[in-house]
């Protein structure tokens, strides 16, 4: 694939109070970020599941954004405390099994700030650009469908089925 | 050892406990698992380094604690454990799942451990976990028993293989570990003999939505032992029984003892250590570091 060309996918996972408001913000400012991230909003940034990001992972993304609240400025009071301890644990696990850090990568941002909504998409967009496509795990996609040719069929035909919808 | 199994019999006979948790001797350098209702029974009971079981898992078992509870009464249970078991007790009465007056710990001094049934006990062959071990007197018990001994010397070969990961590149490190997790077969035994995987329904179990493939290929074995090993970090007290479980001999304890290394790097925090404070996943700082977040 041309690396030029190329255009990373990127899910961000933000929570509804602030960051999802933020980003309205800079959509309603006109702002202008790259289209790489596809976001999912979540009540809190606490919320998050590291298996959500496994997934989507799993799933052919090659860099994942979480973000939430500022500290002292969370919806629940202490959501986001929470969530902080847990992902410095969860970034030095992938660190170690050998996920670069730049893949995931975490963010307060709130309600008003639309300006650095736009920034900080465009901060992972070309850090996961740099980094080039996450091979190593969609490598082992490839192996999955492999031993279970049948499933690829079975995915060949929702993807089909799912563009005749739209 | 005769004290140990007259103070056994002294708890069960005054009907103190309910039942008395312990190891028997199997054969020559091997022993298993017990559990004491009867006195009489009480005389085959053993301490001894080849000791390996972690007890402190039966202790959320549920058919064991329904043996602690009669008609009219609940009784305590007693747990022989050796001072890294009771670290492991001491993080499930942190986490709620026992309380310390339902117990009592019989604890010994501790000298090390072989790493496996079937070696000799030597410096050699000592437990990979004995070789760092501070506590050799255990830090919570209400019966010691054993007499103070030296450990014998062993090289760290756990925290020179981390540190040898560290240098590497990350493809070096991913390609690794995938080729080590490819080995898993989806046996759980790594989760059935962890003290604290208490779920009473883990996450690889639901269905609906299947977050965690149960097949047993590259992605669902590697997703599992991520969580697996995200759900111990800050947690596990490093009692090593899923090395020892495991029948691939995939180097669980060592992304463990590399995620402790982590809590106590950035928050000075050792799993299983004190009762008064809480855990450090289930608490929070507000002066923790921002550092990760832009």
């Amino acid at each position: 694939m041309d690396k030029e060309k190329w255009e990373p996918k990127i899910v961000a996972f933000v929570c509804n109070w602030c960051t999802y408001t933020g980003a309205d913000l800079a959509g309603t400012s006109r702002m202008k970020y790259p289209a790489n991230a596809k976001m999912i909003r979540v009540m809190c940034s606490g919320s998050i599941d590291p298996v959500f990001i496994i997934k989507a992972f799993e799933r052919g993304a090659d860099g994942v954004l979480v973000s939430g609240c500022h500290p002292n400025d969370c919806h629940y009071n202490a959501g986001n405390f929470h969530a902080r301890r847990r992902w410095d644990f969860f970034h030095e696990l992938l660190d170690f099994i050998g996920i670069e850090k730049e893949r995931l990568q975490f963010s307060w941002i709130s309600a008003s700030e639309g300006k650095k909504f736009a920034d900080v998409i465009a901060k992972v967009t070309k850090d996961i650009k740099t980094l080039g496509p996450f091979t190593a795990y969609k490598k082992m996609n490839s192996e999955f469908t492999a031993v279970f040719p049948e499933i690829q069929e079975v995915v060949k035909e929702t993807i089909i089925k799912e563009k005749e919808t739209v | 050892m005769e004290e140990l199994r007259e103070y056994a019999k002294e708890l069960l006979e005054k009907k103190e406990v309910a039942a008395v948790i312990g190891y028997t001797q199997v054969s020559e350098n091997r022993t298993k698992p017990i559990i004491i209702t009867d006195p009489a029974d009480a005389s085959k009971l053993v301490f001894n380094e080849y000791c390996l079981n972690n007890l402190s898992v039966y202790l959320t078992k549920a058919r064991i604690n329904a043996m602690c509870r009669t008609k009219d009464k609940i009784m305590k249970l007693a747990i022989c454990a050796k001072p890294c078991d009771v670290h492991s007790i001491v993080a499930l009465i942190q986490e709620n799942q026992v309380h310390r007056n339902d117990i009592v710990i019989i604890s010994f001094n501790c000298h090390g451990a072989v790493k496996d049934f079937g070696y000799e006990f030597s410096g050699e062959n000592l437990a990979s976990k004995c070789i760092t071990c501070e506590t050799h007197k255990p830090l919570y018990f209400d019966k010691i028993f054993g007499e103070e001994k030296e450990t014998p010397k062993a090289s760290d070969a756990a925290l020179a293989r981390i540190e040898e990961l560290e240098s590497m590149t990350h493809e070096e490190r991913f390609e690794y570990f995938n080729n080590e997790f490819d080995k898993c077969i989806k046996c759980y035994a790594c989760r059935a003999v962890c003290p604290l995987c208490y779920c009473q329904r883990c996450i690889t179990d639901k269905a609906i939505p299947r977050w965690i493939e149960s097949s047993s290929h590259q992605r669902g074995n590697f997703s599992w032992n991520i969580v697996r090993a995200f759900h111990l970090s800050a947690r596990c007290t490093g009692c090593g029984e899923c090395d020892r479980a495991c029948p691939m001999d995939i180097p669980l304890s060592l992304i463990n003892r590399r995620m402790a290394m982590e809590a106590k790097k950035s928050f000075s925090y050792v799993s299983g250590r004190s009762l008064e404070t809480p855990t450090l996943v289930g608490s929070f700082n507000e002066k923790d570091s921002d550092e990760l977040f832009m």
